[in-house]
């Protein structure tokens, strides 16, 4: 059974067996520093990393990661430019990236597909390609062995979510709120409430994203949840203070969710 | 049916050809039209509504973040409820009536119709309450939203003149109402956004991306995201993801359907060509959705240069739908730059880019000198100070002259001028003095 789950589902079930809480932080590709900022969360205790591929417009995305997004198009950054970086990268957990819809549509799901495995980049996060639109890409993505990280909402009735999470490959992304991505001074109940959802209608391990901004946060919604993607919090400490400062931040993440108590 | 006459013709092929439609089909772009139709599209008239994914032929869909999804679905079915209840149909046509002041009139243009060698008849939008066709699609998506039972509606606008319709219907409907309007059009549209604020919405400016329409519909979005449960998205166009396109269609459709009983009625006949400005699209398939199944009837979309999303674009997915889109060579939207707020948009509706592919309407576009020149034109022969938005539909029509002499053209009017005179002030300064 286990061997029919990609590289990220296989090692997070067996993380998460294994008494370990997730953590994946988003940076956004091209900006300043990306490619550091990557390398201190691997070196600091994340499990995962989900690369932001800049788009023009960012729908999901709260001011930070906006205001991240585009400083790097200004810069010229592409995707490719970023794909091409991803070997150089030199991490040993799995890497996934996270765009927008267009940016698949344009080349065309295969081309996009083909492109991700190439650069040795195994998940994808696609915020505005829902379950009814994902059958494309879906497809192309399985046969170059992305897995697509399928997301999950507070709006959703009951009889939705299985259906939503039979899709998902990897780890499922519960939406923290309703809204869109930026820190928050407290975790909403809605975070912890779908995560409790939908740990009752599927296996596939449940990660938190979306207004989970600190470490406390981290370790209230992985009482429930296999885990947190953290994003803003992420990419506001990359763009005021460096990469350095992302990998401190990974590593009071971890030992909070790690239950040391760092936070409490 | 129109594809069903054509159909039954391509079968029977030894017959009589079927009259008029035929001849004039074989050398315009209808005739693409007639093959596609055939082979692609089920449905008998243009008309119909889009498939159950909400796509008009490859362009539609539903591309929205996983916690709209439901919302979208909602809006779906409240609509279809809505819009086969009588009684729903009914409080609309009252509104219309006692408050927006429907049916907007025909006007024959004869100065202007002697001057261009055609007769020029527009369809009045301008006089509507409000001052634009934006007050048919809002007065419906509010009724819809209180069917709802939602207290809030939060809509996008370019001109200001879909924010100060929403304005006006949220007063009138005792909705909350807050708008998101790019920064460039905040300045350019100061007026409108003073009117909005009398009329109690709240207007909030947008400062990310172009600072234009598409990043206050990305603004607008993100609030919805965040306010899913009680608020109503009030889209000003017949863009965005399923129902909206089909949605909005229905809702400005009143427009075509006044035209095509008035017109028959003024002129004895329907028109030769139809002609409406598009930025995202709802005057035009407003008006169209009188005159698609009338395969005579040449219908044309006029794009500013500097948004020709069916001109310049290819296909595209933003704000919800896949439609054309201008964008660079990795998919990145780029920045519509026209000197008209209401048109300055790098995408179009689904149902137009499906209505381009398949040749049953065409979609040229006019530059930012011809449309101030048609705006100055419109005024000086007609006593009629058009929008901006409008005044694209007319330049066309000017430089299209020529080929259509003699011909009967119907133009949307989509909207006053009012909005723009303080921005044509400093265009115009060096020639006309300004307000001295
Ligand atoms: C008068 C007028 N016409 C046209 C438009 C463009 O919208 P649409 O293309 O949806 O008709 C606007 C938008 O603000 C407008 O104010």
């Amino acid at each position: 059974m286990a061997d029919s789950f990609g590289r990220i589902e296989s090692e997070f079930r067996a993380k998460r067996a294994a008494g370990r809480k997730l953590l994946v932080p988003y940076i956004t590709g091209g900006y300043p520093g990306w490619q550091d900022a990557i390398r201190a969360c691997a070196a600091n205790g994340a499990d995962a990393i989900e690369i932001g591929i800049p788009f023009s417009d960012p729908v999901m995305d709260g001011p930070v990661i906006q205001q991240a997004s585009q400083a790097a198009l200004d810069d010229g950054i592409t995707p490719n430019a970023i794909l091409d970086e991803v070997p150089n990268l030199d991490v040993e957990i799995p890497l996934t990236v996270m765009t927008y819809y267009n940016l698949v549509h344009h080349p065309g799901p295969e081309r996009f597909a083909a492109s991700l495995q190439r650069a040795g980049i195994v998940g994808a996060i696609l915020p505005d390609l829902p379950l009814e639109e994902s059958g494309p890409w879906c497809a192309a993505a399985d046969a170059h062995g992305i897995e697509t990280i399928m997301l999950a909402a507070p709006t959703a009735p009951d009889d939705r979510l299985p259906k939503v999470a039979a899709r998902s490959r990897g780890f499922l992304y519960s939406v923290g709120l309703l809204g869109v991505t930026g820190e928050r001074s407290s975790l909403a109940q809605t975070a912890t409430d779908l995560a409790a959802r939908l740990k009752l209608v599927t296996e596939v391990p449940v990660l938190v994203g979306v207004g989970v901004s600190n470490a406390e946060q981290a370790y209230e919604a992985t009482r429930v949840a296999d885990g947190v993607i953290q994003g803003a919090s992420m990419v506001r400490r990359l763009m005021e203070s460096g990469p350095d400062a992302v990998g401190d931040y990974v590593a009071e993440v971890r030992a909070a969710i790690d239950g040391e108590g760092s936070t409490r | 049916m129109y594809a069903s006459a054509n159909g039954a013709e391509s079968t029977v092929a030894g017959l009589e050809p079927v009259p008029s439609a035929q001849t004039d089909l074989s050398r315009s772009a209808t005739a693409r039209y007639s093959r596609a139709t055939m082979t692609s599209s089920p449905s008998n008239t243009l008309s119909a509504p889009p498939d159950p994914t909400g796509r008009f032929g490859e362009f539609g869909g539903r591309f929205v973040p996983e916690t709209l999804v439901p919302a979208c679905q909602e809006l779906e079915e409240a609509f279809d409820d809505a819009w086969s209840d009588p009684a729903f149909r009914e409080e609309l046509t009252q509104v219309h009536t006692q408050y927006s002041g429907r049916p907007s009139i025909l006007t024959e243009c004869h100065n202007l119709g002697e001057r261009l060698g055609i007769r020029l008849i527009l369809k009045r939008e301008d006089l509507n309450h409000t001052g634009s066709h934006k007050i048919n699609n809002v007065i419906g998506q509010a009724l819809l939203a209180k069917r709802m039972g939602k207290k809030r509606i939060v809509a996008d606008t370019g001109a200001g003149q879909h924010g100060v319709a929403s304005a006006t219907a949220a007063a009138l409907m005792g909705l909350e109402c807050k708008v998101y309007m790019g920064a460039v059009d905040v300045d350019r549209q100061a007026l409108n956004v003073f009117r909005m604020k009398l009329l109690g919405a709240e207007v909030e400016s947008v400062h990310s991306g172009s600072k234009t329409l598409k990043d206050a519909v990305n603004e607008a979005m993100r609030h919805w995201v965040a306010n899913v449960s009680d608020t109503h998205f009030c889209l000003g166009s017949v863009v965005g993801p399923h129902p909206y396109p089909f949605m909005v269609r229905q809702f400005q459709s009143i427009i075509g359907d006044e035209a095509h009983a008035q017109i028959q009625e003024m002129t004895g006949a329907m028109p030769d060509l139809v002609v409406a400005c598009v930025g995202g699209g709802s005057n035009a398939m407003g008006i169209f959705a009188g005159f698609v199944d009338e395969p005579d009837v040449r219908l044309v979309g006029v794009e500013p240069a500097g948004g020709a999303a069916v001109g310049r674009g290819t296909p595209g997915v933003v704000h919800g739908s896949r439609s054309y889109l201008m964008q660079d060579e990795v998919g990145q939207v780029e920045e519509a730059l026209s000197i008209s707020a209401g048109l300055d948009y790098p995408g179009v509706g689904p149902e137009h880019a499906h209505l381009a592919a398949i040749g049953r309407a065409d979609y040229p576009n006019v530059t930012d000198d011809e449309v101030i020149a048609a705006f100055r034109l419109m005024s000086e022969t007609e006593g009629i100070i058009p929008a901006l938005e409008s005044a694209h539909a007319l330049a066309w029509l000017a430089r299209a002259a020529p080929e259509i002499e003699g011909q009967t053209v119907l133009m949307s009017l989509s909207g006053r001028g009012d909005k723009d005179v303080a921005q044509m002030m400093d265009i115009l300064a060096d020639e006309m003095g300004g307000a001295g």
